[in-house]
Parts: C-alpha cells; sequence; structure tokens
C-alpha cells in the first residue's frame, strides 16, 4: 500500500522510452520515500512485459492483459487504473506526457480526486509546513515545471490528495538499468472486475501510426532554428549546415508554431529534450522552456542578432550575426579546415 | 444529427506567445494588465467543428461556455461575431484559484444545465498548456472523451472522429453524449461575420451593463444579453471551487534568473568565424 506506481505504456508491444525513465526516477524517488515502486502494464498478449521493467527496479509490476486492452482506449484503462489505485492506494503515480498519457492522466486523477501537474520537468521528494494550521506534511512530491510563458518556475503539491499525480515528456528524465538480474513480483489484474460494458462504446474504426522518422534525441549536434529564422525557406540553411556537420535539425515552438519544422523536432518542454555535445541555436530568443529541453549540452553557440536575447547566457559562445550570414560562414570553414 | 445542442468551452488567456520585458513586475507575479488577452487558439479551432455541424444539420444550435472574470465577455461576444448562437460567462470570485480539476468541476455542473449533446474545446490553453479540463469535464459529465481531435463527422447516430496522436493518425466511432478536444491541427476558426458584428456589437452581460450604465441599450435590444451564472446558478459547493476544492496547491514560484557562463562573445566576421571552427575542430566537438 502507499507505494509509488508508474503507468508504463507499449510502443509496439515494448515499454516505451519514456516509462523506463520514469521508472528510472521513480526507483530514486521510491528509495527517498522508503516505499516500492510498482509498475502498471496494460495490453494484450502481453506474456513476459515483466522482464523488460524489473531491470529498472520494479518490485512489482501489475499486468493487465486482455484482448479489449490492445490498443489505448480512454474509458476501459481508466476503469483499469482508477479500480487499481482504488485497491492500492498508492501516494505517487507517473506517466508519460504522451498522447495516451495526457488523455488518460487528467480522467484519473478526475475520478480519483486528486490532483495532476502537467509536463513536470523535475520531480523531488520534500516537506510542506502551513503556518495557519502549523501542520507540517513530510515527503511531498515536489512537481517542478516552468509556468506561465516560461517567466516562472512552479513548484506544485498535491498536500491533501492521493495519488499525488504528474506527467513527464520524453527525454526529461535519464533511463538507467538499476539491476539487470532484479526480480520483483508479477500480479495480474483481473480485468473484468474493472471493466464496464459501457467503456467500450467508442470503437477504434482505423489505426496509422508511423515509426519514428526523426530522432534528434540521439544526435550528438544539433543544429536549431527558432523563429528568428524568419522563414521555412531560411531553415534550408539550417538542413545544410546539420548535414555538413553530421547533425539533426531542430527547432523551438515558436518555429514549430511557425510552420518552419515539424513537431517532432522541437526541443523544450512542450516538445523533446535533448543533451547533444553541440547545440547551435539559431535566432533562438531562449525561452525558458526552450531552453529547459537543452541547457545540459555539452556546448552551446548562440547566433543571433539580438545581444540581450537570454540564450546568450547559457551559451559558450555568442556570434552576434545575422544568420543568413553566419551560417554559410560555419559551413564554407568547416569545409576547409576538417580532415 | 438535425437538432442537437453543442456547447463549445472557450477560454480567455493571455498571449503567452507574446510575453515582453514587462510582463512580470517588480515582485515576480505576472504583469496581466500588459498582457494582451485573446481567444485561446484552439477552443476556435473547436468553435469551427461546431459551426461546420450546425452549417450541415437543421436546427442545430452554438453555445459558448467560459468561466472567467467579467472581462472574458470578450471572448463570447468573438464567438457571437463568428457565428455561435449564444454564450454563457460563468463569473464569481468563488472560481478564483481554481486549478484544473475545480475549473472542470464548476464547468461540468454548467453543462449539465445547459444539457447539450456534444461538447467541444480546444485541445489545451496557451497559459498552462495542461490539456486536463476537456477530459475532466468529460469524467465529471460521466460521458466519453474523444482528444486531439482534427476532423469530425456523423455517419447516421455516430460521430466519426479524426485524432492527431503524436506519431500517427487514429479513426474512432462514438456516439452521443460526448466531450470531444480539437487540436491546433484542425481547420481555423471562420473569420468575423460583419452582418454578425453588427448584431453582437453591444451584447453585454448584467455586470457589465451596469458598469457602462448602458441598461438603455439593452432595454431596446433584449437580444444582446450574455447570459451569466454564478455559483449559486449551477449548484456548486463552494468547498469544491477555488483553493479549497483545489488539490494542487502552489508551494513556490521562483523567478527565472539564467546562471550567466563564462561565455566567449564573436562577431560574424571571417575571422572570428573560422577561429571558432578550428577550436571546435581542435577539441572534438565537431569533425
Amino acid at each position: 500500500m502507499n507505494n509509488l506506481f508508474v503507468f508504463c505504456e507499449l510502443d509496439e508491444g515494448r515499454p516505451a522510452e519514456v516509462s523506463l525513465e520514469l521508472l528510472t526516477r521513480g526507483r530514486s524517488l521510491a528509495n527517498t520515500l522508503g516505499c516500492r515502486l510498482e509498475a502498471v502494464v496494460l495490453g494484450s498478449g502481453l506474456e513476459g512485459i515483466e522482464n523488460e521493467l524489473f531491470p529498472y527496479g520494479a518490485d512489482v509490476v501489475h499486468v493487465a492483459d486482455d484482448p479489449v486492452l490492445e490498443h489505448y482506449r480512454t474509458m476501459p484503462y481508466t476503469s483499469v487504473i482508477t479500480g487499481l489505485f482504488r485497491q492500492e492506494q498508492p501516494q505517487v503515480a507517473l506517466m508519460g506526457a504522451t498522447s495516451t498519457g495526457r488523455d488518460l492522466g487528467p480522467r484519473v486523477s478526475s475520478a480519483m480526486h486528486s490532483g495532476l501537474t502537467a509536463d513536470c520537468t523535475s520531480l523531488e521528494i520534500g516537506d510542506h509546513y502551513v503556518k495557519k494550521t502549523d501542520t507540517t506534511y513530510k515527503n511531498l512530491l515536489y512537481q517542478i515545471r516552468p509556468a506561465f510563458g516560461g517567466n516562472i518556475i512552479a513548484t506544485i503539491i498535491n498536500p491533501d490528495h492521493r495519488p499525488q499525480m504528474a506527467t513527464v515528456r520524453e527525454g526529461v528524465m535519464k533511463r538507467e538499468i538499476v539491476n539487470r538480474n532484479h526480480r520483483g513480483e508479477l500480479k495480474k489484474i483481473d480485468v473484468a472486475a474493472f471493466i464496464r460494458p459501457e467503456d467500450l462504446v467508442v470503437e477504434i474504426i482505423e489505426r496509422h501510426m508511423e515509426a519514428r522518422k526523426v530522432d534528434i534525441k540521439s544526435a550528438q549536434i544539433i543544429v536549431s532554428g527558432g523563429y528568428g529564422m524568419g522563414s521555412k525557406e531560411n531553415f534550408a540553411l539550417l538542413y545544410e549546415l546539420a548535414s555538413v556537420l553530421g547533425g539533426e535539425v531542430a527547432a523551438s515552438r515558436a518555429a514549430v508554431d511557425a510552420g518552419y519544422a515539424g513537431h517532432e523536432r522541437q526541443v523544450g518542454q512542450t516538445g523533446v529534450t535533448v543533451r547533444p555535445k553541440l547545440y547551435i541555436a539559431c535566432g533562438i530568443s531562449g525561452q525558458i522552456q526552450h531552453t529547459a529541453g537543452m541547457n545540459q549540452s555539452g556546448k552551446i553557440i548562440a547566433i543571433n542578432n539580438d545581444p540581450m536575447a537570454p540564450i546568450n547566457s547559457i551559451a559558450d559562445y555568442v556570434i552576434n550575426g545575422d544568420v543568413a550570414d553566419v551560417i554559410p560562414k560555419l559551413i564554407k570553414y568547416y569545409k576547409a579546415n576538417a580532415r | 444529427m438535425n437538432g442537437i445542442k453543442i456547447v463549445v468551452l472557450a477560454k480567455q488567456v493571455p498571449d503567452t506567445r507574446n510575453v515582453g520585458p514587462d510582463a512580470m513586475k517588480a515582485d515576480g507575479t505576472v504583469n496581466r494588465s500588459v498582457l494582451p488577452a485573446i481567444f485561446n487558439p484552439e477552443d476556435l479551432n473547436a468553435l469551427e467543428q461546431a459551426l461546420r455541424i450546425k452549417e450541415c444539420y437543421e436546427g442545430v444550435t452554438v453555445t459558448l461556455l467560459t468561466m472567467g472574470p467579467v472581462r472574458a465577455a470578450e471572448i463570447i461576444r468573438e464567438g457571437l461575431y463568428r457565428g455561435a448562437d449564444d454564450g454563457v460567462l460563468l463569473t464569481d470570485r468563488a472560481f478564483a484559484g481554481s486549478d484544473t480539476l475545480a475549473t472542470s468541476y464548476a464547468l461540468a455542473l454548467a453543462v449539465r444545465r445547459l444539457a447539450p449533446d456534444l461538447v467541444l474545446g480546444g485541445r489545451q490553453a496557451i497559459d498552462g498548456d495542461t490539456a486536463q479540463v476537456g477530459p475532466q469535464v468529460a469524467e465529471k459529465l460521466g460521458w466519453p472523451q474523444v482528444t486531439y481531435a482534427e476532423a469530425m463527422q456523423f455517419e447516421g447516430e455516430k460521430l466519426i472522429i479524426r485524432r492527431r496522436l503524436e506519431r500517427g493518425v487514429e479513426t474512432i466511432a462514438a456516439r452521443l453524449p460526448l466531450v470531444v478536444t480539437v487540436n491546433g491541427t484542425a481547420p481555423a476558426c471562420r473569420y468575423r461575420n460583419a452582418r454578425l458584428v453588427m448584431k453582437y456589437k453591444y451584447a453585454r452581460t448584467d455586470t457589465e451593463l451596469q458598469a457602462e450604465s448602458s441598461d438603455y441599450i439593452a432595454a431596446s435590444r433584449p437580444f444582446i444579453r450574455i447570459t451569466e451564472w454564478g455559483v449559486d446558478a449551477i449548484g456548486a459547493d463552494p468547498e469544491h471551487l477555488g483553493l479549497s476544492g483545489s488539490p494542487t496547491k502552489v508551494k513556490e514560484i521562483e523567478n527565472v534568473i539564467l546562471q550567466a557562463k563564462e561565455s566567449k562573445h564573436l562577431t560574424s566576421s571571417n575571422a572570428d568565424i573560422e577561429s571558432l571552427v578550428r577550436e571546435l575542430l581542435e577539441n572534438h566537438t565537431i569533425g
């Protein structure tokens, strides 16, 4: 009872990257809290799935294996998760901030009347003192996220309601195997006990999932463009530089919103978090939502003509100039000097 | 689907996409007065979907529902200019400080009173990006939800909806009643209609009328009242509203002060760029 739960979603039958990252973070939070780490997996044909989760430190893996759960659907998944949560009373529940987690999380939080914080960039454990009632809440989950245009970082807590729920984007936490040989307990969920016939009224007619095409997360060099690139055409310069350097092209949210690049290339709080060896920020002002997704890069080069741009303060090199002028020069001198 | 009643959930939000340097006050709080207040972009996508259904069938009504300060009546007028039939403003001091759960409680009660067949709303609001209120309203109503919709049409009794997921597209079929949240990838909302602007230009809530002491306008044009509901009108329990009804609390707000690194400043001169490239090659950052 009162353990830390991680909802593990599947990606083509395997545990999703974000779920493994959350298990890793969950393991260390559970250690701080002195509680167990429990994973929950829903799907169909899940024989052996627990063995992919135990190495990340899960003490218990709950498996709901049923044909009606083959593809994610809000209602049956909500019924199983809330049914399990009512039974197990978790103190913390974490989910990936994916299409699935952002659909399921709020539904579950409403059913449980518990708080949910979306898109956290950091999770910590700490106390909270309320002066008015002279009460100290011990070991709460600090759900930390940028808010309001990135001008502030808010720490959110849920003192009185359980589970304390949070979603986190892929790439924000690090994935790490605790022990390859670790084995925990497998618990099968009695799916029929939780699902009602009316949960199955929404039917999936067709699904087209695309394989991950762009993978900026594993790129060692990232050439990233912001709204300051001015146009989709100017983004061609970034592709040219990226291909010369052997990197990938990324973009800020403002550039994605303006249609300069696809969402799969977006770096930041509501995009992907990256840690490349080199991050070249072109025409990016550097609002906190963006920098939250790239400030752990090895080296950062900022190219823009705004001496006051916030990105400059976290950059190792600041090139004051016009991107359309600087990028071709970078390409030229790279070609001239590289062997 | 002739004769169905649609409620569109909409929110007036500060335009966080255009936050200037004066957006924060010296004490670290948000200076809302300098931020332009706009119709949340994805709620406009939702309104467009509602108006398309209205055009295809007989007797469909579209009601805009928003919660906020009196000023939020602006987006109801904006919706009326584009083709909504009427609007309800949920406004009360008791709503202030509500998190997504307390907000969805109030909205769900208002939706119940309006008794629609279909509720549409944007996927998320740009001031919080949480995407929680739609699903939470659906849960409170006990209705199914369909999120991230970008196209929808009726086939008989069923609404066929195309959903845009992170890495793909899914088409689902669902029956009413239903809550649907609409993605920014759905068609943009139509523009204001000049005739409707003329008709609804003076549409006012009761509180606005009192403030403007222009009751005479309302008296001569009975159709331009915007409904205004408080806690009592929706039968809400004040314990479930505002700060007391919100499980999430803000423990701490920290202003963002970026830790300045020891940066090297360069110009775009040939010499500067070439020496940078050489340095990066030498320390094996590139190459």
